[in-house]
């Protein structure tokens, strides 16, 4: 089971003075699969870059830790954890080489990087195609990209925005499998965001949702679902809420 | 009329058996722009990888001026070179003037700007979320920028294409820097201008259907280029 969990804290975030975020505080448990759902617009993408790291918020903070010490922020702390990006950030080359890329980076051998990445790429059925370019592939395709680029580097804190957003049915469920996979065999902590009420209830440990630039009601995956104590968050997820 | 048509039959017939006179020139410029090329792209490309991916303050200012100097009037880069490397400037002592690397340092001040701008432009068009994602792929910072290079490489090969097609086709600046020495200084275009002015119309012929080959050669290798880099956009 992963061993990196995080906090952030009191997190706020503007852009062009419009506040996205205001004083989200949450513990993301190690080793949990957390969804976060809210509507569009809401900052969830904004949460998950700044949780990621990529992104500083104007306060708060955000802390790496296991369950004795908390971690730098720096190159080997950022090499534990990756976001897959809901569209977009596939580099100008082939398949392969953008599924190879992160673990290029961290200088493995090629061997093994040639093995990691053809059962990645296996997995999420583009093997096939491994030596196109990946900006040709379509939307779907190319998302199963970002996935298959960011498992093979076997994260300890694996965001994903949207992973799912535009899959067809059967690829949302190769999808789902293969997170739920990653979820028995590694058990690391995953944090993503879905649209996808049904995918959020197979899939979540724990959710929270956002609303508006706060978190405002969550808990164990089973029990929101049946009983969210919000309003929002109950006519949200039935359908009802107006905006 | 007769003098024009007997000038091309001559220009061909230098071209066809291969003119030692003629060879010795298109080399030489080849020479004198290549090397001014690798200097300039030395140069030019980290320079316009620095403005491209930097923010530091003073950056909008030196983006105008790299961009105003893009157009620099090659005569100006000759005078100024020459009253630089004159007997009475501050480097007459190093003996340049009138050498093919004063012509190569003329060539190389021209297309610097070309090189660095058109980098810089090739850099900042990449989309800010593929710094994002390499980031989070776990690269240094040294990764990410080569990543966002390698991301910009059409646009980058585009410039340094484009200065190259500058520099080949430049006369005045390597006039006033290279003089027009028979066999050590004379390009294909400083002697088309002088063989002209003497009336020797053949060779400045054979130099100029050379010349516009060379050029088209360019062109074809930077719409080729470009056309690799919008393929998969
Ligand atoms: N870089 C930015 N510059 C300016 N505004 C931004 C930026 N990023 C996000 N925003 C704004 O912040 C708000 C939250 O955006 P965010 O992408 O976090 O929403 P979201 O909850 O992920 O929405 P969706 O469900 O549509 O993906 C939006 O109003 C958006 O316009
Ligand atoms: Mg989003």
């Amino acid at each position: 089971m992963s061993e990196l969990g995080l906090t952030i804290k009191e997190i706020k975030k503007s852009y062009n003075g419009k506040v996205v975020l205001n004083d989200c505080s949450f513990v993301f448990d190690r080793g949990k699969t957390h969804v976060i759902i809210g509507p569009n617009g809401s900052g969830k993408s904004t949460l998950l870059r700044i949780s990621a790291l990529l992104e500083y918020p104007d306060e708060g903070k955000v802390i790496y830790h296991d369950d004795y010490k908390t971690f730098e922020d720096n190159v080997e702390l950022y090499r534990r954890i990756t976001l897959v990006f809901p569209k977009g950030g596939l580099f100008n080359i082939t398949v392969f080489k953008n599924a190879a890329y992160g673990l290029k980076l961290r200088r493995i051998n090629k061997g093994e990087v040639e093995k990691k990445v053809e059962d990645a790429l296996r997995d999420v059925g583009l093997w096939e195609k491994r030596n196109q370019n990946a900006l040709t592939l379509s939307t779907g395709e190319g998302q199963r990209l970002a996935l298959a680029r960011a498992m093979v580097l076997n994260p300890d804190v694996l965001f994903l925005d949207e992973p799912t957003a535009s899959l067809d049915p059967r690829n949302t469920s190769i999808i789902e499998e293969i997170i739920s996979n990653i979820k028995r065999r590694y058990m690391p902590t995953i944090i993503m965001v879905t649209h996808n009420m049904f995918q959020a209830q197979r899939l979540a440990d724990s959710v929270i949702f956002v609303y508006e630039g706060q978190i405002v009601d969550g808990g164990p995956g089973n029990k929101f679902f049946e009983n969210p104590t919000d309003e929002r968050a109950y006519k949200f997820i039935t359908g009802q809420m107006v905006y | 009329m007769d003098s024009i048509i007997s000038g091309f039959v001559k220009a061909f017939s230098l071209i066809f058996h291969l003119d030692k006179e003629l060879l010795g020139i298109i080399f030489l410029s080849l020479k004198v722009s290549g090397l001014a090329l690798i200097i300039a792209a030395a140069i030019g490309l980290p320079f316009g990888a620095i403005i491209g991916l930097r923010r530091f303050y003073g950056r909008d200012l030196i983006i105008s001026v790299l961009n105003t100097f893009m157009g620099l009037p090659p005569v100006v880069v000759g005078l100024s070179l020459y009253l630089i490397l004159s007997r009475s400037g501050p480097l007459g002592f190093m003996g340049l003037l009138y050498t093919p690397s004063a012509m190569a340092t003329a060539q190389s001040i021209l297309a610097f700007p070309i090189v660095a701008s058109l980098c810089h432009s090739a850099i900042v068009s990449v989309d800010p979320i593929i710094k994002q994602a390499s980031v989070t792929l776990g690269a240094t910072p040294l990764q990410v920028t080569i990543t966002i290079m390698k991301e910009a490489r059409y646009g980058i090969m585009s410039g340094v294409i484009a200065a190259f097609g500058r520099v080949m086709a430049e006369v005045g600046a390597i006039l006033i820097v290279g003089g027009n020495i028979a066999g050590y200084t004379r390009v294909m275009t400083t002697t088309i201008a002088l063989e002209t002015d003497k009336g020797n119309f053949e060779l400045a012929l054979a130099l100029g259907i050379v010349l516009l080959a060379i050029s088209l050669m360019i062109n074809m290798v930077l719409h080729y280029v470009q056309k690799l880099g919008v393929r998969t956009k």
